[in-house]
């Protein structure tokens, strides 16, 4: 459940907006303003969207502005983004709750539920933005909304305002310029070895090539952070599985102490009887690994496709952290092969009790009544 | 007939909480190949601990134990394992066979582990269990039979192996009258039949009614060794 809760969250922040990997053009992460964009290069592009993994790419324009509805102004980060890639990347088109997706060259604009609410505006009402543009020319307009688009992770869900990247361009002054390009790739675990790949490709360029634990480095850590308290509930588990199976050992090994001396006596050697307890232990092992799998995989399958979600309070407390308030499970499959494999070395480990406990073995004492 | 088990000037002491106690006292026994020996005596004389030291399960704190010519007390623990299996059968009081296993396979397991073909196994099995009146309950596992014909498949256990001799310690004491006497007249029967040597420790009066020799232990040592 946990590793399924920070899956989300990696989900939500990685798949749901930065991308696993970014380009950008040198000293934009660290100074995130509009001078910081760049022309982009669309045979390079080219080559690495041709990189084994990549799936595809999405150019945006990002900058911050005023926004302003009646009597209500908030910031807000405003994107300017292709419609169709970007929903590809982000789907975005998804999260629609009220109006229409953006068409290319759309006049109108998205704007997030938290925004919406706060500045108390509707579909078909028009947005005011204010902001800085690129070299210092001023940015303002009116722009009609189109649609309110609903985010989990509370910090995109309370700013977040979509317009077409070419008006985005004219809202800024920046024609022709991006921020940043994004990539979908096919699996996040390549992300390491592509943006390698990357690099190679815009090697002595002005460009940074980030992954998505450079790009959310606070959120890599507090999942990091809080998986310790995880990782402390499971060793104390695996404490109390290893006490209990010490305990059936011990039971099985006292309970046969007579079998054990009988078998020793009439001539089955000691390496024989330890090859048989190793092996009953292994079975029985990998029995209650499977029945483990088997009994909770029904539970976990539907809680995976059906997440428990908080109450409304609590749900609030929670997303003040800026975390999405659902309990998450996940159903990778290394999890459960990780806990086999850590079962598996806690028997063979307390195995070498009855193993010791057939070595030091006395028959006549094993079969004294 | 040759001797097979010498015990020369054997003892046993335990230390019980530091104060020594003499289970076998400078004790000297010869058994001839094909004897149907008891040894009896009162509890605590002494016989299952001399029993364990023929049969090489506990070693002699003084003295020596040669079966056919060979000093087994100085054997290490292997060696003495696989001398068990190739010249000594055993017959526990509690019948002791293997509960997940049938009568037939609880014989072939001695015969198993002397690793012998499959085909040799079930024959020599089948015959034991033949001889031993209980061929009928070759597929009965041991909960499935009474205490006698637990016991009967014990005695076949023991002879499957071919051993030199049989020890068996106070092999009546869970059955009742008639199992007894059925279980001590296949016994001698297999002793004349085959000249398997037989030494049993007992209390058991219709035991040592059968034997043809009776070796009387007090306080550790002989004090009475009787051939009929």
């Amino acid at each position: 459940m946990q590793l399924g809760s920070y899956d989300r969250m990696i989900e939500n922040s990685v798949r749901f907006y930065t991308g696993y990997i970014q380009i950008h053009k040198e000293g934009y992460w660290k100074d995130k303003v509009i001078d910081n964009s760049f022309i982009y290069d669309p045979e390079k592009l080219s080559a690495v969207n041709q990189l084994k993994g990549v799936q595809t790419f999405v150019p945006r324009l990002e900058s911050f502005a005023l926004s302003s509805f009646k009597s209500q102004t908030k910031g807000a980060l405003v994107m300017g983004v292709d419609p169709g890639r970007e929903d590809e990347l982000t789907r975005v088109k998804s999260k629609l709750i009220d109006g229409n997706y953006l068409q290319a060259n759309e006049e109108g604009i998205l704007i997030s539920q938290g925004l919406a609410n706060y500045l108390k505006i509707s579909v078909a009402d028009t947005l005011v933005l204010l902001g800085q543009g690129y070299h210092g020319a001023n940015a303002a307009g009116l722009f009609p909304v189109r649609g309110i688009v609903k985010f989990a992770m509370p910090q995109q869900n309370n700013q977040l305002v979509y317009m077409s990247l070419q008006k985005a361009q004219w809202f800024y002054a920046a024609d022709q310029l991006i921020t940043s390009i994004a990539l979908v790739i096919d699996d996040p675990d390549d992300a390491q070895r592509i943006t390698g790949q990357i690099k190679n490709i815009f090697r002595g360029d002005a460009y940074e090539v980030m992954d998505w634990k450079e790009l959310v480095p606070d959120l890599v850590q507090s999942i990091e952070l809080d998986n310790i308290s995880g990782k402390v509930m499971l060793w104390i588990l695996y404490l109390v599985i290893g006490f209990g199976m010490f305990g059936t050992y011990l039971m099985m090994t006292a309970e046969r102490q007579y079998e054990f001396g009988v078998m020793i006596s009439v001539g089955m050697k000691r390496i024989q009887l330890q090859t048989i307890v190793l092996l009953e232990i292994t079975m029985m092992t990998a029995l209650g690994v499977l029945a483990g799998i088997t009994l909770s995989l029904p539970a976990l399958t539907y809680f995976h496709f059906n997440p428990i979600y908080f109450g409304e309070e609590a749900a609030k407390a929670i997303e003040n952290f800026g975390v999405e308030a659902v309990y998450a499970f996940s159903l990778d499959p290394v999890i459960f092969t990780n806990q086999a494999y850590a079962i598996f070395i806690m028997a063979i480990v307390l195995a070498g009790y009855p193993i010791w406990s057939i070595r030091k073995m006395k028959p006549v004492e094993s079969m004294r009544p | 007939m040759s001797t097979i088990i010498k015990a020369i000037n054997v003892s046993k002491v335990y230390h019980k909480t530091t104060i020594p106690v003499h289970a076998v006292n400078q004790l000297s026994l010869s058994i001839e190949e094909g004897e149907f020996t008891a040894i009896v005596g009162p509890s605590g004389c002494g016989k299952t601990t001399l029993l364990n030291i023929l049969g090489g399960l506990d070693q002699p704190t003084e003295g020596r134990v040669e079966v056919d010519g060979t000093d087994i007390s100085i054997m290490k623990d292997s060696e003495l394992i696989d001398f068990r299996l190739r010249n000594i059968g055993f017959v526990f009081q509690a019948y002791n066979l293997i509960p997940v296993l049938t009568a037939l396979e609880n014989v072939e397991f001695i015969m198993l582990l002397q690793k012998r073909g499959k085909k040799e196994r079930h024959d020599r099995a089948m015959e034991l269990l033949e001889r031993m009146d209980i061929a009928d309950k070759a597929n009965s596992k041991p909960s499935q039979l009474s205490g006698g014909q637990q016991q009967r498949v014990a005695v076949a256990r023991a002879l499957a192996s071919k051993p030199r001799f049989i020890l068996a310690d106070e092999p009546t004491a869970n059955l009742d009258s008639s199992s007894t006497n059925n279980l001590l007249d296949l016994m001698a029967k297999m002793n004349e039949e085959q000249k398997a040597t037989f030494i049993f420790s007992t209390h058991d009066q219709r035991v040592m009614d059968k034997a043809r020799r009776i070796v009387t232990l007090e306080d550790g040592t002989i004090v009475s060794d009787v051939k009929r």
